[in-house]
């Protein structure tokens, strides 16, 4: 993807698309917005590019037809010949694009079980994050993967129900209101992607996916832990572990298609839980709670 | 030209093995616009050709084969609940479409998307039936009061019932054709013929004639045809299912005149041969006189090659969006009389002017685990 100078980048996003690979998936994503072609270029450098035969989903943002066309222009996300979502603001375009693609896969990639929840790699190892927003898994996410954790995703966590095993696919991550400044303050070289002041979640942007885990989308990951992550301001940070029965019923409330995929969702739920400690997270500072993190790596390495 | 990657495919699923990675690109996405994934796995599985499609296409037959999978169990589950509720009302409960399919056992229920639940229920009992249903946790979801005398006055179901718990969607019919449509049948003439459900007891299904007439005029009274090729498919699988039966084509041509759906049953017969080639004898296909019998044939017949096609930009030509425009037209022209057509019409096109859509969109960030309880 760096390779592509930036008005090659645009001119294939506003004509014929951009074949993208994310993980095991193909992209074919088309718009003619700038702000889609600046944040990919931000966002997306170090991407490989897929052929362009076959795409898992393609998908376009463009501008919505009729009056809003010219006033106060709005976007629509466009899967195949369907708009399934309101539009949104122009603004708002490449946020859409991200949202889309995750809805994309939530809703349709049934070969995986697929987890509301972010997921992290360290010597092989996975830390699958479910939370409700609200709960900081984002900015902890962002967090651990610039201390060393490789970003497997920071909202969906994929489990091959062949393997058990967690299937990367290494997007931006997804930060919120003052998770970004949180997150700029604790380590100042991440990159992001243009921020977007005003949608109904609030102010939010994109973060870069370090290289290295783009590189190594391919590799999977065995679970090892399951982490509840709980952000409360000035509480010490405290672990407690949770059942393995309960962190199960958890999980399978934070999956997108647990009961869609019978008892192939329950096998599988049930090999990972196996396979993990599980247990709750309060932290109020990032620097304890990624230290927390490199201790339960270590442990795990002996 | 027209160019749609699944018919070919479900005309002859052994072309599979020819198909390039750019072919098996459109049949995927149009697969997936056209709620046929599920059906194009469950052929190819039936072939043994399943584990010879490249990977990444497999993969979403894998993933829609459990979505179809899911839905059989869900949908016969929730059907025996509705059972309960219209036994409960002194009725016996009668199943449409997809859900009588799979009720009954029949091949059109493979690899069958389904949404909501059908029923028939004589005019009479309406109101019993609705409130025993209430009873059970369906409730007319939120629709306004326009809404619902629109329903009420003029359709030939009540405005859908929505579980409170488990989202099922339930559509209760008294006719298969709304009030204010030229010719309504006689339901009663359904619910008499209507036969136990072969595979599932206490369940009732329309006869095999009836179940074919059904399914023709929905699809071709139905002015948005999101689903189009899927009914096609649906009216396909049961011709060829019950041309077994002795005496099938004659019953159906007398209920098609009985019923007055004379019309809907040669579109359907001619749209199928046309399109998926279903063997039909030569006097039923001829059934009100040679095709076409006039211009206004002729003319649907080019639009339903566009509008029964995948809803996807890439299997269309540059008459489909004026086809399907007219279609839908056509839809609202046949529902009812033209006073009401404008009325209508006009405070559709209100709402979507201040954006108050009749559409079930979503939010795009929505993306809440509870969403997969809507599907």
């Amino acid at each position: 993807m760096s390779d592509l100078a930036e008005a090659d980048l645009y001119s294939r996003l506003s004509h014929d698309g951009l074949w993208l690979k994310s993980g095991p998936l193909s992209l074919h994503i088309r718009s003619d917005e700038p702000v889609v072609s600046e944040a990919i270029a931000a966002l997306y450098p170090d991407h490989a590019l897929a052929d362009a035969d076959f795409a898992d989903f393609h998908v376009r943002v463009g501008r919505a037809e009729g009056l809003r066309r010219w006033i106060r222009p709005q976007v629509l996300f466009h899967l195949d010949g369907r708009t399934p979502f309101k539009p949104l603001p122009r603004a708002q375009s490449f946020a859409m694009l991200e949202w889309g693609i995750n809805w994309c896969i939530a809703t349709y990639c049934h070969q995986y079980l697929v987890i509301h929840a972010g997921v992290i790699e360290r010597n092989g190892f996975a830390a699958i994050l479910p939370a409700p927003p609200g709960s900081g898994k984002s900015t902890l996410t962002a967090a651990l993967i610039q201390r060393g954790w490789r970003l497997c995703s920071d909202e969906l966590t994929l489990l091959d129900p062949a393997t058990a095993q967690v299937i990367a696919l290494a997007r931006p991550v997804n930060l919120k209101n003052k998770s970004i400044d949180v997150i700029r303050a604790f380590e100042p070289g991440t990159v992001f992607g243009p921020e977007c002041p005003d949608t109904h979640k609030g102010r939010v942007a994109h973060l870069r996916p370090p290289r290295e885990s783009v590189l190594r989308v391919g590799e999977g990951a065995t679970p090892r832990w399951v982490i509840f992550p709980q952000w409360a301001a000035g509480v010490p940070l405290t672990t407690k572990a949770i059942p393995r029965a309960e962190a199960f019923i958890e999980l399978a409330e934070n999956a997108f298609n647990y009961s869609m995929l019978g008892e192939t969702g329950f096998e599988t739920l049930a090999k990972t839980i196996d396979a993990c400690d599980c247990m709750s997270l309060r932290y109020s500072d990032l620097d304890e709670a990624v230290a927390a993190f490199e201790r339960l790596a270590e442990d795990a390495r002996q | 030209m027209i160019c749609d990657a699944l018919l070919p495919l479900l005309r002859a699923p052994a072309m599979a093995e020819r198909l390039t990675l750019a072919d098996w690109d459109k049949v995927i996405r149009q697969a997936r616009n056209a709620n046929l994934s599920a059906r194009i796995a469950w052929d190819l599985e039936q072939h043994g050709l399943l584990d010879a499609v490249p990977p990444g296409p497999r993969q979403h037959l894998i993933a829609a084969r459990a979505v179809g999978q899911r839905q059989r169990i869900a949908t016969l589950a929730e059907v025996d609940r509705v059972r309960r509720a219209i036994e409960q009302s002194g009725n016996r409960l009668v199943l449409l479409k997809g859900a009588a399919y799979l009720a009954a056992g029949l091949p059109a229920s493979h690899g069958r998307v389904f949404g909501d639940i059908d029923l028939l229920v004589p005019h009479g009992r309406l109101a019993d039936a609705e409130s025993m249903l209430m009873c059970h946790g369906w409730v007319s979801s939120h629709l306004d009061a326009y809404d619902q005398r629109y329903y009420r006055q003029w359709m030939h179901e009540l405005p859908p019932l929505r579980h409170m718990n488990r989202g099922s969607a339930l559509d209760v019919h008294h006719n298969i054709l709304p009030l204010s449509a030229r010719h309504p049948p006689d339901a009663n003439l359904l619910l008499e013929a209507a036969v136990p459900a072969e595979h599932t007891p206490g369940v009732w299904v329309l006869a095999p004639a009836d179940m074919v007439l059904h399914s023709a005029c929905h699809l071709f009274h139905e002015g948005e045809l999101d689903n189009g090729m899927r009914d096609l498919v649906d009216l396909d699988g049961l011709l060829r299912h019950f041309s077994a039966q002795p005496g099938f084509w004659a019953t159906l041509e007398q209920r098609a005149a009985l019923l007055h759906l004379e019309r809907p049953l040669r579109y359907a017969l001619r749209m199928c041969a046309l399109m998926l080639e279903t063997p039909i004898p030569d006097t039923t296909l001829a059934f009100g006189g040679a095709w076409p019998s006039d211009l206004r044939e002729r003319l649907l017949e080019q639009l339903y090659l566009r509008g029964l096609r995948p809803n996807d930009p890439t299997a269309g030509d540059r008459w489909t969006p004026l086809a399907l425009h007219m279609l839908y037209l056509r839809g609202h022209w046949l529902r009812m009389p033209p006073h009401l057509l404008v009325a209508h019409l006009g405070r559709k096109a209100w709402r979507q002017w201040t954006g108050r859509s009749d559409e079930d969109d979503s939010d795009p960030d929505a993306l809440t685990p509870e969403q997969q309880i809507q599907k």
